[in-house]
């Protein structure tokens, strides 16, 4: 049962998108993220929808999967919503008691929810379609000129991707530790918060002390098989930049610099 | 060369009350000498606390000697510049098949080795499918290792050791966490290792029916090692080893009961194969 979870929410298929390299991906999603935030007018929001809606079309990933991400920030998104349609004040156009509503409002609500919801579905492409091992090595790789100012860069990724191999584990120790304190008669679903709080108390502990018994256990082994950091190792898979890698990156700067153009200089007047 | 030579080796347990004071102290390994050859299937057999994982964890440096010397291939393991080299030379293998294996998929784990010994990636995939194949793993190396069975993990865990070329694999009780199935498969893939891959084995035990393949088994108790010889010569003496709280196999602890009640068999059966053989022959000779 917890067994079966799966990790990320990496979805399994095969596409252009899936096989291109994981910094290409980063770097999409960040420049994405950029250009939504620097974008001013409807006719840039236009080039997002319909750059956002080709790369999921490659991308061979149902669009329902995208839209699964969104569930958890709708709470934010209502949120961002109504503070933006009663809070901004300009030309008022409609009132009821205290609360009004201004053109500026709803062009700003508008605009937030329009943008949220596009980051949100944006960075999902990314993690639909790279999976988190490929996703750690691109991170490494591309903030590896970091590691000339100490920071370090092969240590992280090593450290996140032991993590991730771990929760599977650590998730099926909690499930037999449960069972265990359960069959003494303890339970996990009674009462209030405090006292469930408190009856995690014989669960935490026992599981810290088995996961720092795992870690011990773990670097041994991790030395055992010559691991000394990331001076001098190679990569069984290495990651480098194909011809699809390069396309790409020229469709991104193509995206980027029309975005802005129609986005930002381009006036197309307000959206109301 | 010996490949594994141990001499006057002693290891001290240190324990600390909390303000640092020696509150104690455990010798776990008590002036141990051990020779092993290159291509020998060695079997170190003990209960409990008889100090065989101390002894083991010295084989590749993970524990330093407090007295005596240990060299692998020659290598004096006090040597912090050949550390690297012997741990490559002298590969180990843990208890718990959970705790070792390191990456997301089984592949992944494999390689794990060559990539820290810096071997060009076209060799790291030679590499690991040659150690996945000797395993029989292979049809695996796309499974994420929590998807597999213990024995299953043990088998990718000696590939990943055996990745690294090395010369020597140590196992440590590699079989104490398994069911009877999983152990079986794990002895099959280290044994073929040794007849086919020539690699030396060490085995740590304290199972009687992984040794009797071994060439040479050493008894452990104490911290020092109180028998040795071929398993036949070792399971010749059961009153010792009952003595020593070790299980004797049951086709010998049978055979040993049967001798001491009056029949001429010999002594140290291994396999039910021999005893029925013996057995066979007397009735023939009566």
């Amino acid at each position: 049962m917890l067994k079966d979870i799966t990790l990320g929410q990496y979805y399994q298929t095969d596409s252009v998108i899936h096989r291109l390299d994981p910094r290409v991906k980063l770097a999409a999603t960040m420049l994405y993220i950029c250009s939504l935030v620097a974008v001013d007018q409807a006719g840039g929001y236009v080039a997002a929808v319909l750059f956002l809606a080709a790369v999921i079309r490659l991308s061979h990933v149902p669009f329902r999967f995208m839209v699964r991400g969104m569930r958890s920030i709708l709470f934010l998104l209502v949120l961002t919503f109504v503070m933006n349609l009663f809070m901004i004040k300009g030309e008022v156009i409609f009132a009821f008691w205290k609360l009004t509503i201004s053109r500026e409002g709803v062009d700003m609500a508008v605009k937030m929810a329009v943008r949220l919801s596009l980051l949100i579905i944006g960075s999902s492409v990314m993690t639909l379609t790279t999976t988190p091992n490929n996703l750690m090595d691109g991170m490494e790789k591309a903030l590896k000129p970091l590691q000339k100012v100490r920071v370090p860069v092969h240590e992280i990724a090593m450290m996140m991707s032991i993590s991730l191999r771990f929760i599977p584990m650590l998730l099926e120790k909690t499930d037999r530790i449960m069972k265990a304190q359960m069959a003494r008669g303890a339970s996990f679903d009674e009462g209030n918060i405090l006292k469930k709080a408190k009856s995690m108390v014989p669960l935490l502990v026992p599981l810290f002390v088995s996961s720092f018994q795992i870690a011990d256990d773990l670097s041994m082994a991790m030395e055992n098989r010559c691991y000394r950091g990331g001076e001098g190792r190679t990569k069984m898979k290495p990651l480098h930049y194909e011809k699809r890698d390069y396309i790409a990156y020229l469709v991104l700067a193509a995206y980027f610099v029309l975005c802005i153009t129609v986005g930002r200089i381009v006036r197309w007047g307000r959206i109301f | 060369m010996k490949i594994v030579k141990t001499k006057d080796l002693v290891f001290d347990y240190i324990r600390r009350d909390e303000e640092g004071n020696v509150e104690g102290i455990t010798t776990a390994v008590d002036h141990v000498d051990l020779e092993v050859e290159p291509g020998d299937f060695i079997a170190i057999l003990g209960h409990n606390g008889s100090g065989k994982s101390t002894l083991a964890k010295h084989l590749n440096a993970i524990l330093m000697p407090t007295e005596g010397t240990v060299w692998v291939d020659g290598m004096d393991t006090e040597d912090k510049e050949k550390l690297w080299e012997i741990r490559q030379r002298a590969g180990m293998v843990f208890q718990n098949p959970d705790n070792q294996i390191i990456g997301q998929v089984v592949e992944e784990d494999v390689g794990f080795g060559p990539e820290n010994m810096g071997v060009p990636t076209k060799e790291i995939w030679e590499r690991v499918e040659e150690s996945l194949k000797a395993v029989g793993m292979y049809e695996y190396r796309k499974f994420a290792p929590n998807k597999l069975s213990g024995g299953q993990k043990q088998r990718v865990s000696i590939a990943g050791v055996l990745a690294m070329h090395p010369k020597c694999i140590v196992l440590d009780e590699p079989t104490a966490m398994l069911d009877p199935g999983g152990r079986r498969e794990v002895i099959r893939a280290v044994r073929a290792l040794n007849d086919v891959e020539r690699v030396t084995v060490i085995l740590i035990t304290h199972y009687m029916e992984e040794i009797i393949y071994a060439d040479k088994v050493f008894v452990m108790d104490s911290g020092k090692i109180a028998m040795q010889g071929t398993p036949r010569e070792v399971f010749s003496e059961v009153e010792k080893l009952k003595e020593l709280r070790l299980d004797v196999p049951k086709v010998t602890l049978l055979a040993h009961e049967l001798k001491k009640s009056g029949l001429a068999l010999p002594s140290g059966i291994l396999t039910v194969k021999e005893l029925t053989d013996a057995l066979s022959s007397q009735k023939a000779g009566r």
